[in-house]
């Protein structure tokens, strides 16, 4: 059957649109083809850095034919309508047919061949292909990633008749810009096209380009005893900018390597995008680098790895200068002084102001994670410091990184102090005083200045260090999350400012879109707390936060309302009466102990609970707990994460069991019963009686009240195992019970009383999970 | 290497562009005589983007940016250098083979280096500017900018102009080897009236330069004179010579403003939240010229 293959040929497309490219042509014509009825037996695109390729394999050489029966007038209709019946559709009288009293038509169309199609469908394709970013050339209209040079289109051999903006289309390609020994040649099908670019030195599909850099790096490395750094997102982008990828090994001044691994790693990929190498079992990196050349150089690279290594040369020497100026003394406090110029989003204040809340967070958190609050507040108040610095400037993914390095650099020199954090929490919470601020008003007190340490301030540590470095972690659901208990405590303040934050300002992600990344920072937070086993109550511990945060934004917005007021008076040339205004101002702030004030913050509390809620629901379903099982604890209410998956993992365990599954139907059938009864009027209140017989239902009083006091000390101790046992001493004499035991007696205080032990079982039950929302 | 060799010198290595971009067509003009930070100022380029005539030049522009300065201390960085700036309106279908061609010229073995054309999307916003093209890598190191203008002052460029900026002494130090920016040879090192090093050109002025962009200006003066020029720039558009508004006297001015500005913000004298705000009212400055020459240009067209 026949082959379309369609070549795009322009001048460099960017790395980082050829994968995207080839998906959506291989979708484009996918669709495009089905929608004209043309079903082709396989299709694939390629994208490389000067070229996309379709190849459709096993297209029919025309649309099939159709006919379409085609309901005519009435018979006996007037003649117009008999005649404008036949117009419409290009039938003879004799043609129709008559049932049911219409006439009837068969409309036969033979199918366009599908060359011509193929014309039209790349036309569509070149003029809407949905490029992030494209452009104009020359004189022309077309927009194209970059100029668009060459179209290759052939159909079972035949170049496809065709021509976009004065591009017409042909059978020719070209090959490698300064490899090939020819530049131009002709393909009728993918095999020759394929053929031909291989002989041209291209390699058309980025799997083999990636193979070919990953086995040349390896080879050159293991030859020299080094191993390559592997970095999949470099390698993807290092294949879309060579179509020969060539791996040349070259050496890095030794003398560079008492930089940080990181650095050297980071500017080698931002910058040159080489990767970077290392000694099998040794720590750092190896004084060399791998970069991917377009060329088979005749010398074997010589050229290009030393030219390469003086550039690296230059990149390293900046990076250590910035890394020699930000390790001088005083850095700390000259690049906490700038967070407060540095506006962390509209809303919620300058990155100062979030430092504050951060501090204020880890000394509420790590008494309840083990660490010393004090030390806490202080790495706190430091981890965003580097966010200032010339490295972190120049690389920003090495954020907490270079603050890990410089507060070890800076060791013993006394940073930042622990003594005003306390005060800095509480004004933040009480950000109801003018003093909080509101930047560029004649009325706002200067903010600098309040994260700035006293002299004599704390000595930092490694721990600080630690702290400072992995606050950000875990960045990805396979990076690992901080163990330490200070390292913790920053991490989760940090992580529940952001939350807080941006659920206070009613930005919470809607569908596909997380612009604040909410969602990682959410499941950050709870991987953190599960894995070390840490004792939050969600709800309170976001008291306290939710409250700054709130503060903030309203003051923020009282602030704007009195906006026009200072303006106009500044307008009139008035000398401000600024007591006067402070005053008339502070009146109207909000209070925190307003009740309806106090209702909004319950309800951002309760949406963000929700939100981590959902957060570990999707990480217990991935580690394979059965997602009714997580709504059935959660229904409880309860605010801990640890204890909630306590519980799940204890509900499992227990309905894989026998007396599980039996105690879950008896649960059922109670409840049922329940429901049934409440229809017909309340059902009776209080405590059961012990009933002389039935002995089952004797038994079933029995065995509840016995199980009372146990389940009291299992939950009392969060043994829920324990729990789980007690409950299942439920399971023999409820079976019984509802064997024997008919609950609508004909006796009125005989099917109350069933009814209130019925109601007993349902509660102890509930205290363990809300069965009636396991299923099965 | 090629036929063409390696240029013997930093001078010699900027008459083969002049001789092959003359070769190719272009106009080979000198440098514009007001102080811009780099080649694209040139009216060369910004004006003669626009409008619908053809238009192929090419050109040294010394270009200044006053926060680069280190005092003649760091090898790679200063405060004012050159650039080589090829401008093709409309872009001919075979530029990049041209700008490879350009490459050839001044002794680069295309077969031996390895030559990358990297996603790089240029745009100057205080002349209201964007293209769509690369950074050109040779083994590595940035040789050149090259765009494709869509925009310039605001408007779209129609046809599309082609634009090849190299960075001249980076360029020269590549091809001969230099680490050090001072140590290029600036004529023949074996010249009979003797060898002349680019530091015993420069160094001296990157010296006083640097003290006097970091200290010597006086803010309050630089201030002044960049709002006397935000002043003149409308006023000498209001005005008619010929049917024609004065736009070129009114660009100088408005280089002379963005340059003014690069020195308020070597001082130190920009905060960071007024820096936008200047940005913006050079901008609006290059706007009005750019749509007055427009204007003109399609009167005449």
């Amino acid at each position: 059957m026949p082959q379309l293959l369609l070549e795009l040929f322009s001048e460099e497309i960017p790395a980082r649109m050829q994968g995207n490219a080839a998906r959506d042509l291989e979708r484009v014509a996918r669709d495009g083809l089905s929608k004209a009825g043309l079903i082709s037996e396989g299709l694939k695109a390629f994208a490389g850095p000067r070229r996309l390729t379709l190849v459709v394999e096993g297209l029919p050489v025309a649309q099939p034919d159709t006919a379409e029966e085609m309901k005519g007038p009435r018979v006996g209709s007037p003649d117009q309508a008999l005649d404008g019946f036949l117009r419409k559709t290009g039938l003879t009288r004799e043609a129709l047919v008559e049932r049911d009293g219409l006439y009837f038509g068969v409309v036969k169309k033979t199918g366009r061949p599908t060359a011509e199609i193929i014309a039209e469908l790349v036309e569509q394709i070149v003029r809407g292909f949905a490029w992030p970013k494209s452009m104009t050339w020359g004189h022309g209209k077309l927009r194209w990633v970059r100029p668009l040079q060459r179209i290759l289109c052939v159909f079972d051999r035949e170049v496809v008749p065709l021509e976009i903006d004065g591009l017409v289309a042909g059978d020719l390609s070209e090959g490698h810009r300064f490899m090939a020994e020819t530049r131009v040649f002709r393909a009728r099908d993918f095999d020759e096209y394929h053929e031909a670019l291989a002989g041209h030195f291209v390699v058309l599909d980025v799997e083999e380009r990636k193979a070919r850099i990953l086995e040349g790096a390896k080879t050159l490395c293991f030859a020299r005893g080094l191993e390559l750094v592997e970095d999949e997102g470099l390698l993807e982008e290092v294949a879309g900018l060579a179509e020969w990828p060539t791996p040349i090994l070259g050496d890095m001044d030794p003398a560079f390597l008492d930089l940080p691994p990181e650095v050297i790693r980071t500017s080698m990929r931002t910058h040159q995008k080489y990767f970077a190498v290392r000694k099998p079992g040794q720590p750092g990196l190896a004084p060399h680098f791998l970069v991917v050349a377009n060329i088979e150089a005749p010398d074997g690279g010589k050229a290009i790895a030393a030219g390469n290594a003086k550039v690296l040369s230059a990149r390293l020497s900046d990076a250590r200068f910035f890394w020699d100026e930000d390790r001088k003394a005083g850095n700390f406090d000259r690049w906490l002084e700038k967070l407060n110029g540095v506006t962390f989003h509209a809303k919620l204040g300058t990155m100062a102001e979030r430092v504050e809340r951060i501090a204020a967070l880890a000394r509420e958190i790590a008494p309840l994670v083990g660490a010393d609050p004090d030390k806490a507040a202080l790495a706190a108040r430091l981890c965003k410091a580097d966010l200032a610095s010339e490295m972190v400037g120049e690389f920003p993914e090495l954020q907490g990184i270079m603050g890990g390095y410089y507060a070890r650099a800076s060791g013993s020199s006394p940073i930042g102090g622990g003594g005003p954090s306390e005060a800095l929490g509480r004004r933040m919470v009480e950000g109801v005083t003018p003093a909080a601020g509101h930047p560029g008003d004649p009325l706002s007190q200067p903010a600098s200045g309040r994260l700035t340490a006293p002299p004599g301030g704390e000595h930092l540590d490694a721990e600080i260090a630690d702290a400072i470095r992995d606050h950000y972690r875990p960045q990805g659901p396979g990076d690992a999350v901080p163990i330490a208990p200070l390292s913790v405590a920053v991490a989760l303040a940090d992580k529940l400012d952001t939350l807080v934050g941006f659920f206070a300002i009613d930005e919470k992600p809607t569908g596909s879109k997380d612009p604040f990344a909410l969602r990682r920072a959410a499941l950050g937070f709870v991987r953190i707390v599960l894995e070390g086993g840490f004792r939050l109550p969600m709800l309170s511990v976001a008291e306290r936060p939710v409250e700054a945060v709130w503060a903030h934004t309203a003051t923020e917005k009282t602030f704007q309302a009195y906006d026009p007021a200072i303006q106009a008076l500044h307008d009139a040339e008035l000398d401000l009466d600024a007591t006067s205004l402070t005053e008339a101002v502070a009146e109207n702030l909000p209070s925190l102990s307003d009740p309806a004030s106090d209702a909004e913050r319950r309800a951002i509390r309760s949406g963000l609970f929700a939100f981590l809620a959902d957060r570990l629901k999707v990480l217990l379903r991935d580690q394979g707990k059965r997602h009714d099982l997580v709504d059935a604890v959660f229904a409880l209410g309860d605010d801990d994460l640890v204890r909630i998956v306590a519980r799940v993992d204890a509900l499992s365990g227990f309905l894989a069991t026998e007396d599980g599954t039996n105690l879950l139907q008896g649960y059922k059938r109670a409840v049922n019963i329940l429901k049934a009864e409440e229809k017909k009027g309340a059902l009776p209140t209080g405590a059961p009686s012990r009933a002389a017989a039935p002995a089952e239902e004797g038994a079933l009083f029995d065995a509840l009240t016995a199980a009372g006091p146990k389940l009291d000390a299992a939950l009392a101790a969060e043994d829920f195992t324990g729990a789980m046992t007690a409950l299942a001493a439920l399971r023999g004499p409820v079976d019984a019970f509802f064997e024997k035991v008919l609950v609508n007696s004909d006796v009125a205080a005989e099917r109350d009383n069933r009814l209130r032990l019925l109601q007993l079982v349902r509660d102890a039950m509930g205290r363990v999970a809300d069965f009636s929302l396991v299923t099965g | 290497m090629t036929a063409a060799g390696k240029p013997a010198s930093f001078q010699a290595l900027i008459m083969r562009l002049n001789q092959y971009w003359g070769d190719q067509g272009c106009a080979i003009l000198q440098p514009h005589d007001e102080q811009v930070g780099a080649g694209t100022l040139h009216p060369a380029t910004v004006l003669r983007a626009l409008g619908p005539k053809p238009w192929n030049a090419a050109y040294v522009q010394p270009s200044r940016r006053p926060g680069d300065g280190r005092y003649g201390e760091n090898p790679n960085r200063l405060q004012h250098y050159y650039q080589y700036q090829v401008i093709l309106k409309p872009n001919p279908a075979n530029m990049q083979d041209l700008y490879l061609g350009s490459l050839r010229a001044i002794g680069l073995d295309l077969k031996l280096h390895d030559i990358r054309f990297v996603e790089d999307d240029w745009e100057n916003p205080t002349v209201g500017a964007w293209g769509l093209g690369w950074e050109v890598w040779c083994d590595g190191m940035e040789v050149s900018q090259y765009t494709y203008f869509q925009q310039v002052g605001g408007l779209d460029v129609a046809p599309v102009a082609g634009e090849m900026t190299y960075g001249l002494e980076r360029l020269a130090m590549y091809v001969f080897g230099v680490d050090n920016v001072y140590d290029l040879p600036f004529n023949d090192p074996d010249s009979p009236l003797g060898a002349v090093s680019y530091g015993e050109v420069f160094l001296e002025n990157e010296r006083q330069h640097s003290e006097a962009n970091f200290h010597g200006y006086t803010v309050e003066t630089l201030k002044r004179h960049f709002e006397d020029m935000e002043r003149e720039v409308p006023l000498m558009l209001a005005r008619n010579y010929q049917n024609k508004a004065l736009v070129l006297p009114a660009y100088d001015m408005v280089l002379k403003a963005s340059h003014l500005f690069n020195l308020m913000n070597a001082r130190g004298a920009i905060a960071v939240a007024e820096r936008a705000s200047y940005i913006g009212r050079i901008r609006d400055l290059c706007k009005l010229c750019a749509q007055a020459w427009v204007d003109q240009q399609e009167e005449a067209a």
